[in-house]
């Protein structure tokens, strides 16, 4: 059976600036959304409150995900519900190496222990996909990757982690063209009824990678309107202006 | 005569903080006087040169002044200190020798164990005396001696009056001064030209009686071209009141030879742990020093390697871990005295609940030194905002052509850190400890397997209860 993430009215505030003011979005599981919006409209914030960074503060709404109420449980505990946050800015853990960090982290969302071959065995099919060299899960987290490094890491860790709703928070930044299409590619991989994707991005251009269900617009703090792909080939001829013309709120197109 | 001992409240936290009954067959008066360092001196039947050295010592650790820099030392009273316990046990020449209090002591710290699976040979000191003490038999055939430092000097006079205090003179500072006047036990290695001991010696320092002073004197000598790694752990009981831990230690590595030596220091925290440790480094031999402290009240400790000849290389690893009422004042000291020599200092600390790191470092380069290169590198990191963390790296550079690096970082336990591991499912105490691990990683890694595995153990159990 296909799982739901619901949000609902969603209200979020960061230092006393309320951001959020009634987000409502459901995307289900097995679909693959885009979030599109001009900078600060607030893509991060929604990105980091449905993991639940304690530095963003709901002051009203629901986010509902399997049918459970989220916005009390802390990041681990979401985790193994099966919710996953690729970063935008993933940080640097000195002297932790990324083969230790998958490890333990499979372990504490899935419960138990792998086999070690196993594991390595899916480990390195994922890194052939993502264009990864042997090395590379040696190297400390983050620490010294580029750019595209770092974005790699994290489609590497949605590949070993298995979660059933992925949030991807302006995964495209920073990436060059090859870049952008292995990741694309890696997300296409593990895309399938298993796996509901939200994409959050201010360009288009990921998107003719992977192509969207359902594309949102988030403006001031709201969804303004949902559709389907064609809204992407219209904020592209166009930009956000004249969609925010239409859909945005009244006292902003009356200004 | 049992001691009752009223023990701190949090001594569940610190595993090693049981003690034993005392039984001992001698035990100095409270207190240190010219009287007690020539009981001492006469109960171990030493020659005359050690009686007038001890005496020496003495009359420098009245003139000398407490430091008046580093950690807090004010709370040491000396007049209510015994400097010198004898346990009842004489030393055992096989494990089964060692009385059994005794041994139950060392078996629940693993020291046994230990040996049998991975150590070239064992030491155990309780209180003043080394109490056992094994090397295996193939290393004693290559002319290796390793025994405690009492044994040394009646066994091999000549090497010992020939190298004993000429790293560390009898007045080269208060606590130094102290060590050599009243010093008991310690380790004595000699290590033959050429001879490469491939595996960890081990030496472990017991304190038992409340208000024990513990004043370990150790001798590495490295003849050229050997090798040697020697590792010392240290533990003792809770008490209300405070024990002083003050040792000496004197490396000589010779030309072309190469000293590890490793401290596992894990102090439960009313010691005043106060330890001078100094290395002279000839022609291209390299001396190591890796030092990992945790527990004590108070550390001021800080290794140092004097680069004698051209190719001497020094190097300090260390690591330090404060908790709520414990300062943590280490570092290091490399001096280049000839050219073409190098050094490298990495410290990390770690300070939480209150707990204060200073980082104190030395780099000195003589003028001739030229051509000598330094490289200190820095890290400190706050658990909490309670903690405190300073660095003191001075430089006394007299020498133009020399290459000498400085890297200092301070960090906190940071929001984003802790969030973005528990986004992959691990618990804020997972989490908390996986970054802790990383940032002593340079230095676990840098250890024997079994000894990392121990060091990433005692820091957990030193973060268990941090995180709120």
């Amino acid at each position: 059976m296909s799982e739901l993430l619901e949000i609902q009215d969603l209200h979020v505030t960061v230092e006393q600036r309320e951001i959020l003011k009634g987000v409502d979005l459901v995307i289900p599981q097995g679909e693959t959304h885009a979030l599109m919006g001009p900078n600060g409209s607030g893509k991060s914030t929604l990105a980091y409150t449905l993991m639940g960074h304690p530095k963003y503060q709901v002051t009203g709404g629901s986010v509902r995900w399997k049918g459970q109420d989220v916005l009390g449980l802390k990041p681990d505990e979401r985790a193994r519900t099966g919710l996953f946050l690729a970063f935008q800015y993933p940080v640097t853990i000195p002297g932790v190496t990324l083969v230790n960090f998958l490890r333990q982290s499979l372990r504490a969302v899935r419960g138990k222990e792998q086999a070690v071959r196993d594991f390595r065995k899916e480990l390195s099919t994922h890194m052939a996909t993502l264009k990864m060299d042997n090395q590379f899960i040696t190297r400390y987290i983050n620490d010294g990757f580029s750019g595209g490094e770092k974005k790699r890491a994290e489609m590497l860790q949605l590949a070993m982690l298995r979660p059933q709703m992925a949030i991807l928070d302006e995964t495209d930044s920073g990436l060059d063209i090859d870049a952008l299409r292995i990741v694309s590619e890696g997300v296409n991989s593990l895309a399938g009824p298993e796996l509901g994707v939200l994409i959050i991005t201010h360009y288009q251009r990921i998107l003719n990678y992977i192509a969207p269900k359902r594309v949102h617009v988030l403006y001031q703090g709201r969804v303004i309107v949902s559709g389907g792909p064609e809204l992407v080939g219209r904020l592209e001829s166009e930009g956000y202006d004249p969609i925010i013309k239409e859909f945005g709120p009244p006292e902003e197109a009356a200004a | 005569m049992a001691v009752t001992a009223k023990t701190l409240q949090n001594s569940e936290d610190y595993k090693f903080g049981f003690h034993d009954q005392e039984d001992y067959v001698f035990k100095s008066q409270r207190g240190i006087s010219e009287q007690v360092v020539r009981n001492i001196s006469t109960h171990k039947n030493e020659p005359e040169w050690m009686t007038k050295f001890r005496v020496r010592a003495y009359n420098h650790f009245l003139k000398r002044p407490m430091p008046n820099w580093g950690g807090d030392v004010a709370g040491i009273d000396f007049d209510n200190i015994y400097y010198y316990i004898k346990p009842a046990a004489e030393q055992g020449k096989t494990w089964g020798d060692v009385p059994e209090y005794i041994k139950e002591t060392f078996d629940k710290l693993g020291i046994p164990q230990a040996e049998r699976k991975f150590l070239a040979g064992v030491s155990a000191q309780y209180e003043s005396e080394v109490v056992y003490h094994s090397i295996r038999e193939d290393l004693k055939k290559m002319g290796v001696v390793f025994t405690d430092m009492d044994t040394g000097l009646r066994e091999y006079g000549d090497i010992v009056r020939k190298y004993f205090g000429t790293v560390i003179p009898p007045n080269d500072n208060k606590f130094a001064s102290l060590n050599s006047a009243v010093w008991s036990g310690g380790s004595f290695v000699h290590v033959p030209a050429g001879v490469k001991v491939d595996i960890p010696l081990q030496a472990y320092f017991r304190i038992n009686a409340e208000n024990m002073g513990q004043f370990e004197r150790t001798l590495i000598i490295a003849e050229p071209g050997s090798f040697v790694h020697y590792v010392e752990g240290c533990t003792a009981p809770i008490y209300s009141t405070d024990s002083l831990h003050s040792a000496v230690v004197e490396l000589i590595a010779l030309p072309g030879s190469r000293i590890r030596y490793t401290t596992i220091q894990n102090w439960s925290n009313n010691v005043y742990n106060l330890v001078t440790k100094r290395a002279l480094a000839y022609r291209d031999a390299t001396v190591e020093w890796v030092d990992c402290n945790l527990g004590s009240k108070l550390t001021m400790k800080y290794p140092a390697v004097y680069l004698m000849e051209p190719g001497a290389h020094g190097e300090v690893l260390s690591v330090a871990m404060a908790g709520a009422g414990q300062h943590q004042d280490a570092g290091a000291k490399m001096v280049h005295v000839a050219p073409n020599t190098s050094s490298i200092i990495t410290s990390k600390s770690i300070a939480k609940g209150g707990g204060r790191t200073t980082y104190r470092g030395l780099v000195k380069a003589y003028p001739g030194a030229y051509g000598a290169k330094s490289k200190v590198r820095c890290d400190a990191l706050l658990m909490d905002d309670a903690s405190q963390s300073d660095t003191y790296p001075y430089m006394d550079i007299e020498e133009e052509r020399v290459d000498v690096g400085h890297e200092a970082t301070v960090s906190k336990v940071g929001e984003e850190q802790l969030f973005y591991l528990m986004s992959r499912g691990m618990s804020e105490v997972e989490a908390t400890n996986m970054i802790v691990n990383g940032f002593i990683e340079p230095i676990a890694k840098e250890l024997p397997m079994e000894y990392a595995v121990e060091l990433n153990r005692l820091v957990q159990l030193e973060m268990s209860g941090s995180v709120g």
